[in-house]
């Protein structure tokens, strides 16, 4: 199945470190193996670098299926195990739409609209708690 | 003697009447224009109502030809179609209801029959009553195409509005960097949520927004599916990596909500938009300094 599948990823998604964050950039269809290995992958590289924050950039993603939305979410919570905050950046509208009809609404989730706001997110000092739905306003 | 000329000429009603049509096209349309049916649609000038009801007149006799004289899909009116729809459209537009333009039809065919009777002076009565029932029929058919032609173009006047409305009453307003609202207006149903989702994410991406709000103020009733909508436009716009605030929820409406046991979750709402602006905004670390207090003194 995999050897025949003549899309774009198979095997290794390269994950990149930038200081004390992790960067993966997803594009296209994903093979099911291929995220498997993404998440052990991940689950390593932040053991052993000791990085606080991991980025996925899925804006080349065109379709997320149950599995690789079970994987992101499972990725995010092997990652605060491992003491890193996970952010999932530039999710395309139908994606979302998709995934909320499909009633993935992935609560644990960090999300971003840019790279560069998920950086941002990471470099802030303040662990906020699970969902952003939660934070305090003061007055 | 009846028997003979019923069997001797089979269908001959259908026949008398499309002669007759042709033969008398002038005098019929003549008369027709004089009707209020056609004065009031060709206001300019009588010669165009007369053309006009010389094109029906042979659009009947040619139905009549075709021995179709019940079918209104007839290809005989497929040629006036058009027109019939035009004069329809123009009673309708004059205010009148579906009822009356059908009435005024109805008017058209007294005149016709007077005709058709005179030209029958020696005719059998039963021959003659043939006659004036296929005319009738045809008039009925004709009454028929017409309705059917205003149907369908206010049908598709309602599909074409109900599409406008679709892209009119979900506008996405950028409110400051960053900030996009949505006032909805109007009752929520599944097809509009879909497309204030729609919408509403693109700008997201498009304006890279980071806080969508979702002002609910025009929105009369709010039941456990416009919730459901919110909660589904709301989760959506979490996982592009942008937050959803819903404001504009009235009093009433929050009652109601809380008697239905509607939880809208994690959803953070506020009372009206320029709270929820105002959260927003500290959200951002930006600040509106009014530089003169209680709005300058002097008037």
């Amino acid at each position: 199945m995999s050897e025949a599948f003549p899309g774009p990823v198979t095997g290794h998604v390269p994950v990149l470190r930038l200081g004390e964050v992790l960067l993966v950039t997803l594009q296209g269809d994903l093979h099911d193996s291929t995220a498997h290995q993404l998440q052990e992958d991940l689950a390593e590289t932040i053991a052993r670098s000791g990085a606080t924050g991991v980025v996925i950039d899925i804006s080349g993603v065109e379709i997320v299926d149950s599995f690789l939305g079970r994987v992101l979410a499972e990725i995010a919570a092997q990652s605060s195990l491992l003491a890193a905050r996970t952010v999932v950046v530039g999710m395309r509208p139908a994606v979302a739409i998709t995934l909320v009809e499909l009633g993935l609404t992935l609560p644990g989730l960090r999300t971003a609209l840019s790279t560069e706001v998920a950086m941002e997110l990471l470099t802030r000092p303040t662990p906020s708690s699970r969902s952003a739905g939660t934070r305090q306003e003061s007055p | 003697m009846p028997e003979h000329e019923a069997d001797g000429t089979l269908g001959s009603p259908t026949d008398e009447v499309r002669d007759f049509l042709r033969r008398r096209r002038e005098q019929i349309a003549q008369r027709w224009a004089d009707e209020p049916l056609f004065r009031a649609v060709f206001t300019l000038s009588r010669d165009e109502a007369v053309e006009a009801g010389k094109a029906v007149v042979d659009a009947l006799a040619q139905v009549a030809d075709a021995q179709r004289v019940e079918d209104p899909d007839a290809a005989g009116f497929t040629t006036v179609r058009e027109q019939l729809a035009r004069m329809g459209a123009a009673r309708s537009r004059a205010g009148l209801s579906t009822a009356q333009v059908s009435s005024e039809l109805a008017a058209l065919r007294p005149p016709v029959e007077n005709l058709l009777l005179a030209d029958l002076p020696d005719a059998s009565p039963d021959h003659a009553r043939a006659c004036v029932t296929t005319l009738s029929v045809l008039m009925g058919t004709l009454r028929v195409v017409v309705m059917q032609t205003a149907l369908t173009e206010g049908q598709a006047l309602i599909d074409r509005q109900r599409l406008q409305l679709l892209e009119v009453a979900t506008p996405v307003i950028k409110l400051w960097d960053g900030i996009v609202a949505v006032p909805l207006i109007g009752t929520l149903d599944s097809a509009r949520s879909q497309v204030v989702m729609e919408t509403l994410l693109e700008a997201i991406v498009d304006q890279q927004a980071r806080f969508a709000i979702l002002d609910i103020t025009g929105v009369p009733t709010v039941d456990s599916l416009v919730a459901q909508h919110l909660m589904k436009t709301v989760a959506a716009a979490r996982l592009m990596g942008a937050e959803c605030i819903v404001s504009g929820i009235r009093p009433a409406i929050a009652q109601t909500m809380v008697h239905l046991g509607l939880d809208l979750g994690t959803v953070i709402t506020r009372s009206s938009l320029a709270d929820a602006l105002g959260y927003v905004l500290h959200q951002l670390g930006v600040g509106i300094v009014n530089p003169t207090p209680y709005g300058a003194g002097e008037r």
